[in-house]
């Protein structure tokens, strides 16, 4: 019964999803076409003179007015069609189906390292609270989290990339080692500041656990430190952290969009930054879509997660 | 108290907890034992010391807190155990329960795995083995359809069968001791009877010892064979049961009986104690509950009056046990 209540739940959310996506349509399409410039200007240079943009525009379909080229957009879209890119000639679908893989690596390989350097380091410093330990934790992710992506982007390229020769400079690698290695700086670079945010909440929730009367009676219970630590304070404590995490996704992808850009890797990050310079408004209108489904997804698997790990929650 | 030979002997115990304010000595030369099989109510206020003094038996306390004296179970000194001793002893032949069991079940596991989880650590069972044996608990303590309700998480539990859940956990492990701190003071008056039943027939059918922690007398009566009065962190009384309702040798006790509804025929004017609980920075000099007590006198103020023997059986910590009327003869007066 729990389980045909949870497919009829995730139904419904997927349902919600809809509108979210028709009103960020809308909101796109119009943000787009606020930028100043247009793409004619930016394929043809300062110097074409007005004969030939209002050609160019014809030729791209954007001379029709506002509300034809909506629903060109939408009707294009609802069989499946984002347009061609207007710099690169090639459909949107495709480009985005290329370099999302990309993208997509990055934001759980800096997921990754950001829980990795987050659940240890908040787990040391809630157990050894207000001592130095405590202190030095908390104080470096301060700054970590004050710092803007990219210069700690470019810090590390500076130091662990160029001057000590450890790590690539930028680049994609091939295979799954090769993304590793090649995608290690820009994740590490990601991961710092998720671990900032993290870090905060998760030592607040473990010193919230650890002095929990539950965790009291599983000491007289005689289990042995280790279980007491993994199942009964982790395993409650990283409930409000999945949650924040969920939640960072975005600002996940935001920071990509930066990183990717400083570390020449090719993602839509890097796909969104050319577009918006070159006004191709069919790009910046499918990535943003893209995101948009991307982010709703997460949070629908954040509140699947949390429900998972956390019985009393009630789907609705 | 040339006794047989105690499971668990109580010698001198002392917590101190630091706070900004000073140091809290909250247990103060505490002196008990428990006999195999007998079932023992520490009595007090709240803030008496009487639920550190559980869990500093318990070895819950870490620093800064410090706890010393000697706690000798089964011929063994905690206080002195490595922490491979603690292992096999707390949880595994000490269990203990809590006042309120919402709080103390992890309320993101099972109440199949938070038992079966101590199955595995202090019996070795698990798998089909442990699932077995859970459920066998869980009916023992008297839940209904106990296999099915090993995958319930304690929240869909009623408040009577998440207590009952908590104490088929602490029994888990068989252990010759249980402590149990205010087990019945979070439930309803019918449950409570239900739970202090539930716990003097395991101490039948499993031959364990008990503390029982709890400010009511009432349960006390209802329970236990005997009873140690704690007051501002010291043993202010010992003895058993019905000589203690019958004769308190301290005037706190007499003070606590008093203030107790009484039933029937026997009603009497209620009488409550004067006064708070003692502020533990700021002691008086001698005894502590003088401030409070009626029959204080200038033979109560000099030093703090000792917990000594003033029958077979029986120890107080009052300059006047003599001298306390006897409490049946009040009420037929």
């Amino acid at each position: 019964m729990r389980r045909g209540m949870h497919s009829h739940y995730v139904l419904k959310r997927l349902l919600q999803i809809i509108p979210t996506f028709l009103a960020v349509m809308l909101v796109v399409f119009l943000l787009v076409r606020l930028l100043p410039g247009d793409p004619a200007s930016a394929i043809l240079g300062d110097r074409a003179t007005a004969d030939i943009v209002e050609r160019t525009n014809r030729q791209l379909g954007l001379d029709q007015p506002l509300p034809t080229q909506f629903a060109l957009f939408v009707w294009n879209l609802l069989q499946g069609n984002l347009g061609d890119s207007i710099s690169l000639k090639v459909p949107v679908l495709r480009l985005i189906g290329e370099r999302l893989p990309v993208t997509l690596f990055l934001t759980v390989y800096a997921a990754a390292l950001g829980l990795l350097l987050a659940v240890p380091l908040a787990v040391l410093a809630a157990v050894r609270r207000n001592t130095w330990v405590d202190a030095l934790i908390r104080g470096v992710f301060q700054v970590g989290l004050s710092l803007p992506v990219f210069y700690v982007a470019l810090q590390l390229l500076t130091l662990l990339g160029a001057r000590l020769g450890w790590f690539p400079i930028g680049g994609y690698g091939s295979g799954t080692l090769g993304h590793l290695y090649h995608l290690f700086l820009p994740a590490l670079t990601l991961g710092l500041n998720l671990a900032a945010v993290l870090v905060r909440t998760l030592r607040s929730s473990v010193i919230e656990v650890i002095t929990a009367e539950y965790v009291e009676f599983a000491r007289a219970k005689g289990l042995r430190p280790r279980l007491i630590m993994t199942r009964h304070v982790l395993r409650n404590a990283l409930i409000p952290t999945v949650t924040l995490l969920g939640l960072n996704i975005g600002a996940l992808i935001g920071g990509a969009v930066i990183t990717e850009t400083v570390f020449a890797i090719p993602g839509v990050g890097r796909l969104m930054v050319d577009a918006i310079f070159g006004r191709d408004y069919p790009v910046i209108q499918g990535l943003t879509l893209t995101f948009a489904v991307i982010v709703s997804l997460v949070f629908l698997l954040t509140d699947l997660i949390h429900a998972r790990l956390d019985p009393r929650t009630e789907l609705s | 108290m040339s006794a047989p030979p105690a499971l668990l002997q109580v010698r001198d115990l002392n917590v101190r907890m630091p706070t900004p304010a000073g140091t809290l000595h909250v247990v103060r030369g505490v002196t008990f034992g428990v006999q195999p099989g007998e079932m023992l109510g520490l009595v007090g206020e709240s803030g008496s010391g009487k639920s550190v003094t559980l869990r500093a038996l318990m070895g819950l306390y870490r620093r800064p807190v410090t706890v010393s004296g000697t706690v000798e179970f089964a011929g063994q000194d905690l206080l002195r155990a490595s922490e491979a001793q603690w292992q096999a002893t707390r949880g595994a032949q000490i269990g203990m329960i809590f006042q309120e069991p919402m709080s103390a079940l992890n309320p993101v596991l099972t109440v199949g795995t938070q038992i079966m989880e101590n199955l595995r650590t202090h019996r070795g069972l698990r798998g089909r083995a442990a699932a077995e044996r859970a459920a066998e608990l869980l009916d023992l303590t008297g839940i209904p359809s106990p296999r099915a309700r090993l995958n319930d998480y304690p929240h869909q539990f009623s408040g009577g069968m998440r207590q009952r859940a908590m104490i088929a956990i602490a029994l888990a492990s068989e252990p010759r001791l249980l402590l149990a701190d205010e087990p019945t003071t979070a439930l309803d008056v019918t449950i409570q009877d239900q739970i202090l039943r539930l716990l003097l027939r395991l101490r039948e059918e499993l031959n364990m010892s008990v503390i029982l922690v709890t400010h009511d007398l009432g349960v006390i009566a209802q329970t236990c064979d005997r009873v140690a009065v704690m007051y501002g962190g010291r043993l202010m009384e010992t003895a058993p049961v019905g000589a203690l309702f019958r004769e308190p040798r301290h005037a706190y006790s007499l003070g606590l009986l008093r203030s107790l509804p009484g039933s029937g025929a026997r009603r009497a004017p209620l009488q409550p104690i004067p006064g708070g609980p003692p502020n533990l920075l700021a002691l008086p000099p001698g005894c502590a509950f003088s401030p409070r007590c009626a029959y204080a006198s200038g033979a109560c103020l000099g030093a703090e009056p000792p917990l000594v023997p003033v029958a077979p059986d029986r120890a107080s910590a009052c300059v006047h046990a003599a001298a306390l009327p006897s409490l049946t003869g009040e009420v037929s007066a």
